[in-house]
């Protein structure tokens, strides 16, 4: 989740009520400070500094517009871009791949690492390329039921059938 | 499984045993998976998250007799806030509109979410302070899980999530802490400080964007990629047992410096909760949290935790109305709420619920 002022990781999450109605503030760090100044110490309170990054923050917030990157869209699950930004949730594993420019410093701004350390599956994986193929088979398929192409949706049924028996479904 | 006969207990994470549950209600641990071959929940259709649930579901079965199979999506609005108030599902997971279900294990204390914001997430959580318990039991059954269900997977980017924010290892190691003393003596924030700067979250007892009820908080890592599980698990572990030193020392000086007014507050709480007639959800929690430390620092002698945390969850809206068996309007709760709690706190001591 995204912190509601910047476009920082949302860690701290606040519900104030105001007049016996739950508001709910979703920020960073510096926000969730300044959010809760009142409350603090007065030498707690942010410095002009941290008021004069908040302001910078905002204003290029509001001048966010749509950039070519945020057009590219991933060939498998049809997800834009733009989306992702607006949502904060992918389509489907292949992106990774298909905005992995995008995403790397998004995740090295998040956790400080862009390689993974940890678990890996036991076995070895099923064939990743074909999985993808089936993803993008079933998106065809839908997209032809909803053309009423019922021959192309026969043929694309076919293929996705052949592709799920081999990898063992 | 029958949702009723749940009423009876409390749940693994209100047990009130294990390491240091005076301070630490429960330990933990979240697994996010999804399988390699359907797109993530937000871009699935309707039939796709359907198919999604099956093939969990049926790996679930194989796994485990143990595992009890719940679909939300013929369940209701009151069943399923039921479950979020024993922390079985999420919010957002009862407040979809698809298929999806839960699969519950024994004790409660593993459930499996299915088609949540990932495909599969796992949760195992254990009664006081024992993360690497919970770490061994998840592991076990995130293997067997995987044996028969295919993960998207990446060797650099490790478990791929449909946020990037869960993804690598797509653990939260978290623990549940009840911090009342911090709260009073205003250290909490001061806390929630030092712990961001470690990279650590700190969350309202059911989870983002909510309160801090009845003191409770959840603090829990942010970061999942980069570090092994072990690694994760070490930071909490290593820190813990500080907030709990805080949280201790607090006590003792409430008790040293503020003894009567302290005394005052708990034995207050304690004659509104027996007392009142109409009473609402965040009052009780409020009121029971005082309480709560007022058992642990000696200043009640007749009333058991386990009590405490019995209430703290019957008095949950959706508990309330299944343990009275009819649905029940805000008013009509807070009447009921009081009335409850008159009937568990009058005569002495009161232990185990019937």
């Amino acid at each position: 989740m995204k912190c509601m002022k910047c476009a920082k990781v949302a860690t701290f999450h606040i519900t104030d009520i105001e007049r016996g109605k739950p508001h709910e503030f979703h920020f960073c760090d510096d926000h969730a400070r300044q959010h809760l100044a009142p409350m603090a110490d007065s030498s707690d309170k942010p410095a002009m500094s941290e008021m004069a990054k908040a302001l910078i923050g905002s204003a290029t917030e509001a001048a966010l517009e749509p950039t070519p990157v945020d057009q590219q869209t991933c060939p498998v699950c049809q997800i834009s871009f733009g989306e992702f930004r607006s949502t904060g949730r992918l389509g489907c594993p292949h992106d990774y791949e298909v905005f992995r420019d995008e995403l790397m410093p998004l995740l090295e701004n998040i956790h400080e690492a862009t390689r993974h350390n940890g678990k890996s599956p036991r076995r070895a994986p099923r064939d990743p390329k074909q999985q993808t193929m089936l993803i993008q088979l079933r998106n065809d398929l839908k997209r032809a039921v909803a053309a009423e192409d019922y021959e192309m949706a026969a043929r694309v049924r076919d293929k996705i059938k052949l592709l799920e028996q081999e990898l063992g479904r | 499984m029958n949702l009723d006969e749940l009423t009876q207990t409390s749940g693994e994470w209100l047990r009130g045993t294990g390491p240091e549950s005076d301070i630490v209600m429960c330990s933990r641990i979240r697994l996010a998976r999804n399988l390699n071959d359907f797109p993530f929940i937000n871009r699935a259709s309707r039939s796709e998250k359907g198919e999604i649930e099956t093939h969990i579901r049926t790996a679930i079965a194989a796994v485990s007799d143990n595992l009890a199979y719940l679909e939300l999506n013929q369940r209701s609005k009151l069943d399923l806030q039921f479950l979020v108030e024993r922390q079985l599902i999420s919010r957002e997971h009862a407040s979809a509109d698809y298929p999806r279900g839960v699969a519950i294990g024994p004790h409660e204390n593993v459930s499996i979410m299915v088609n949540e914001e990932d495909h599969v997430r796992i949760q195992a959580m254990h009664s006081g302070l024992s993360l690497h318990d919970v770490w061994e039991q998840i592991n076990a059954l995130d293997d067997q899980l995987e044996e028969r269900l295919s993960y998207a997977f990446s060797s650099q980017l490790g478990y791929l999530t449909a946020c990037p924010t869960n993804v690598g290892t797509g653990i939260r190691v978290g623990v549940m802490l009840h911090l009342p003393a911090l709260v009073q003596t205003k250290q909490i924030d001061k806390v929630f400080r030092a712990l961001q700067k470690i990279n650590l979250a700190v969350r309202g007892l059911y989870g983002e964007g909510t309160q801090a009820f009845g003191d409770f908080y959840q603090i829990s890592n942010q970061q999942t990629l980069g570090n092994s599980e072990l690694e994760l698990i070490r930071n909490l572990t290593e820190v813990v047992p500080q907030i709990i030193e805080y949280e201790r020392t607090a006590r003792q000086k409430l008790v040293s410096e503020r003894r009567q007014h302290l005394h005052d507050q708990v034995s207050r709480a304690y004659g509104v909760l027996k007392t009142a007639h109409t009473i609402s959800s965040e009052e009780t929690m409020h009121l029971l949290s005082s309480v709560r430390m007022g058992i642990n620092l000696g200043l009640i002698d007749d009333l058991e935790i386990p009590t405490v945390n019995e209430l703290f969850i019957h008095t949950q809206p959706a508990h309330l109305q299944k343990i009275q068996g009819t649905p029940l309007e805000v008013d009509e709760r807070n009447v009921a709420r009081a009335s409850y709690l008159r009937s568990r706190l009058s005569n002495g001591r009161h232990t185990e619920a019937n």
